[in-house]
Order: C-alpha cells, then structure tokens, then sequence
C-alpha cells in the first residue's frame, strides 16, 4: 500500500530536484518581489516594519503560483498521466502525494529564506517567527489550492497566467489569516493563536478540497 | 486446452470527440489468448478504440467489462496501454523509470492468467538496453525509448495488453522480438488489442476492421468539395 506512495514521492522529489531551478528560481522570484517594495514605499523603516508580514506573505503566495503550472502539465506532455489514471491508484492521494513533494521541492525553501528576507523589511526576532510559523503553516494551502488551478489548465499550452487568474481568489482567506496571525504576534492585545488556528484548519481543509476537485478536473481532461 | 476464463468484452460502444461521433454501437467480445487486430484508414478511429478500453476517453453509450477479471478494478486498471507517447522522463535513469512504474502500477492478476514478475535489470537486458541501465534516459534514442517504455508491460503483469501502433520507432530486429513477448503474452493466458498498419505474425489473431459507413455522412466537409 506504502510502497507505490513512497515510489512515487521519491520521484516527483528526484525530478524537481535533478530538473532543478525550481527552488531556486522560486525563492529568487520571493526575494525580488521582496526587495523591490522598499524601493517603491520609501526608506521609512516604521512603515516597513508594519507591512513587512503581508509583504512577505504576498511574496510567498506569488512565487507559490510561479511553479505550480508544471504540478501536471510535464506529466501529461510525456503520457504519464495516462498511464497515472489507469495505474490502479486512487488519483485523490495521487495527487495529495504530488503536492506534498512539490511543497517541499518549492514550498519549504520559501519558508526558509523567509527570516532572511524579514531582516531586508525590519521586522523584530518575534515578528519574524511569527511570519516564519504562519508561512510553514500556510503555504501548504497555497500549493493545495493552487493544484485545483493547475489541473484544471493543465491542457492548455500557456496556463500559466489563467492558473494565477483562477487561484489569486480561492487564496485569500488563507493570506488574510496568514498575515493577520503574524500582526497578532506582534500587537499585544489580540491573541495570536486564535488566527492562527484557523490558518491552520484553512491548510486541513485544502488538503481535502483540493485534492478531490483537482481529481475530478484531471478525469475529465484526459479526452 | 486452457479453460478460458477472461473475456474482455464490448458492447454497442459509442463515443463523440470534439463534438464528432466517432463511432457508433460498436461491439466485440475477445477471449483469453487471442489478439484483436484493428485496422482501417487514418482517422477512422483506431487510436480512439483503444483510448477508450484505457478507459481515458469517456463513453457516450455503451459498456466495457472485463469477465473473470478482479471484480473490485475497473477493466482499464487491469491494462496496460502502450501508445504513442513513451512517458520516460528523461531526467531520471533508466532503471529509475523503470522502477517507478514497477512500484506505481497495480499488479493485477486473475485466474487463468499466468504473467510473471520480472525484474527490471532482466528486462532491459532481453530488450538489449541492459547496458544503458544508469544512464539518464535523455541520452537513449527513439527506438532505445520506445523499449524502455515496452519493458514497462512486462514488469507487472496484467492480463489486458492495449498496443497503439506498437511496432513503431522500431528496427526489424526489435519488431521480431516484440512479437515473440506478444506471444509469450498471449501463451500466459494475456489479451491484446492492437491497431497496426503492418502484419503482425501472432499466434491467435482476430480481426476487426473499421470502415466508414457512408463517406459522404461521415465527411461531410470532403463531400463539399
């Protein structure tokens, strides 16, 4: 039962990392988006303190959505998804699996280098925890959210920008959440763990809904 | 004699592709260890046949079953399709790709159905790419790929072979070896279903031959002209 999960983790995690790039050029594009606001709202380093977290947030969710039009398209293009949906697998764990190695191999690196980016925008140790925490807890919604759009373009030659289009919305109440656990860490009087729950049930609730629907929409592309 | 057991059978199948009707009551029955030849001309809707028993192309009428097939799996996941496309990724080596699909693939075996496990080194090596086993599988060529992806059959058994232009890509050679494992296939109590343009020497074969009904109903764009 295990095995063929395991066989099928290992290889989705070997190819995006002997492919390569995909890391990297995730947490580059984080880094630009990062590093370009300062530039835009001006040296006050009060202000950027403040929107440091949903700065870094909205960094995350757009370098989430830069690699996510590969999720099934490098699949489908070689026949592999074919072969994927005949295999004898229920497609809903297939696709769980799958997107647990894409978070890893594009996902977690963002979590990394994100206490790195906070110092660029002045946020406390505390802050930048917080917003470290909230982005581990978060991003996994992102990429499972993110698997709905991706199945659902993934026929058409440029889904990129459409996949962006359809996934923006269904991610925001988890950047709302994720931004405001982060502030709540910061400003005393409102608890931080009330927001943050609910970020987290948001992540539990993604890893059922997305799944499931990207399911449904990858039978129905296979014509 | 072998009791024959598995019976692959199709009734009034009839599907539409972008908004075309394809075929129409279509229906076949193929029993264990015999081959379905299907022929016609380009277009006539080979290549959606067997799409369709893969089960990746949804019915607009009609049935398939699998009989004396595991009852808790659909008739499609007790297939192989071997089409057109290899799904080799290159960047992973050839013995990777191999094993991923031995792992991923449900095995499926039945009554009456003999097909054994075979390991992947073994394989590549009666295919002749035993020696390329390390290397990525970008570096292989057509024909190299095209066996590669044909040694996937063999390391999970499963009774239903579907062979989209399976002779392809392939040297004189390697087509002689392809139908001595189609037959060690249908010996072992297997069914395939192929579309082909060539003659294919198989021990037991059985013909269907697709044709149009009426050329002008079916073209009716050509008919204009």
């Amino acid at each position: 039962m295990t095995g063929w999960a395991m066989a099928l983790f290992q290889r989705d995690l070997r190819l995006s990392v002997r492919i390569g790039g995909s890391a990297l050029v995730g947490v580059l594009f984080f880094l630009a988006v990062v590093t370009v606001i300062p530039f835009g709202v001006g040296p006050d380093l009060n202000l950027l303190a403040r929107i440091g977290p949903a700065i870094l947030w909205i960094g995350a969710l757009l370098a989430t959505l830069l690699g996510l039009d590969r999720l099934f398209q490098a699949d489908r293009e070689d026949g592999t998804l074919d072969l994927m949906l005949m295999a004898g697998r229920p497609l809903e764990l297939v696709i769980l699996i799958k997107c647990l190695a894409h978070w890893i191999a594009t996902g977690l690196p963002l979590v990394v280098a994100a206490p790195l980016l906070a110092i660029f925008l002045n946020l406390d140790p505390v802050s930048m925890g917080a917003v470290t925490l909230t982005l581990l807890v978060g991003t996994p919604a992102l990429t499972l959210i993110g698997a709905i759009g991706a199945s659902l373009t993934v026929s058409l030659r440029r889904g990129g920008l459409l996949l962006a289009v359809l996934v923006i919305p269904l991610a925001i109440p988890v950047l709302i959440f994720g931004v405001s656990s982060a502030d709540a860490a910061i400003h005393d009087p409102v608890p931080f763990v009330t927001p943050f729950l609910i970020l987290c049930a948001l992540t539990l609730i993604a890893a059922v809904v997305g799944p499931v629907a990207s399911a449904a929409a990858l039978r129905f592309s296979a014509d | 004699m072998r009791s024959s057991h598995l019976k692959l059978i199709a009734e009034n199948l009839t599907i539409d592709r972008g908004g075309r009707r394809v075929f129409q009551d279509l229906s076949f029955s193929l029993s264990q260890g015999s081959a379905l030849v299907v022929t016609g001309a380009n277009g006539i809707g080979k290549s959606s046949l067997l799409r369709t028993l893969a089960g990746l192309v949804s019915l607009a009428a009609g049935t398939i079953r699998l009989e004396g097939g595991e009852t808790d799996r659909l008739p499609q996941e007790q297939a192989h399709y071997f089409g057109h496309q290899d799904a080799v990724k290159p960047a992973l080596s050839v013995l990777e790709n191999l094993r991923f699909w031995q792992n991923f693939a449900a095995a499926s075996v039945c009554e009456g159905f003999t097909g054994a496990t075979l390991s992947p080194l073994l394989v590549l090596d009666t295919l002749g790419i035993g020696h390329t086993a390390h290397l990525p599988a970008a570096y292989l060529s057509a024909g190299q790929k095209r066996r590669l992806s044909l040694s996937r059959l063999l390391v999970t058994p499963r009774p239903v072979w579907l062979m989209d232009e399976p002779t392809s890509a392939l040297d004189k050679a390697s087509e002689q070896q392809l139908l001595g494992i189609m037959n060690d296939h249908l010996a072992s109590g297997g069914l395939i279903v192929t579309a082909t343009h060539t003659e294919l020497v198989l021990d037991r074969i059985e013909t269907l031959h697709l044709q149009a009904a009426d050329p002008a109903e079916q073209a009716p764009e050509e008919a204009l002209l």
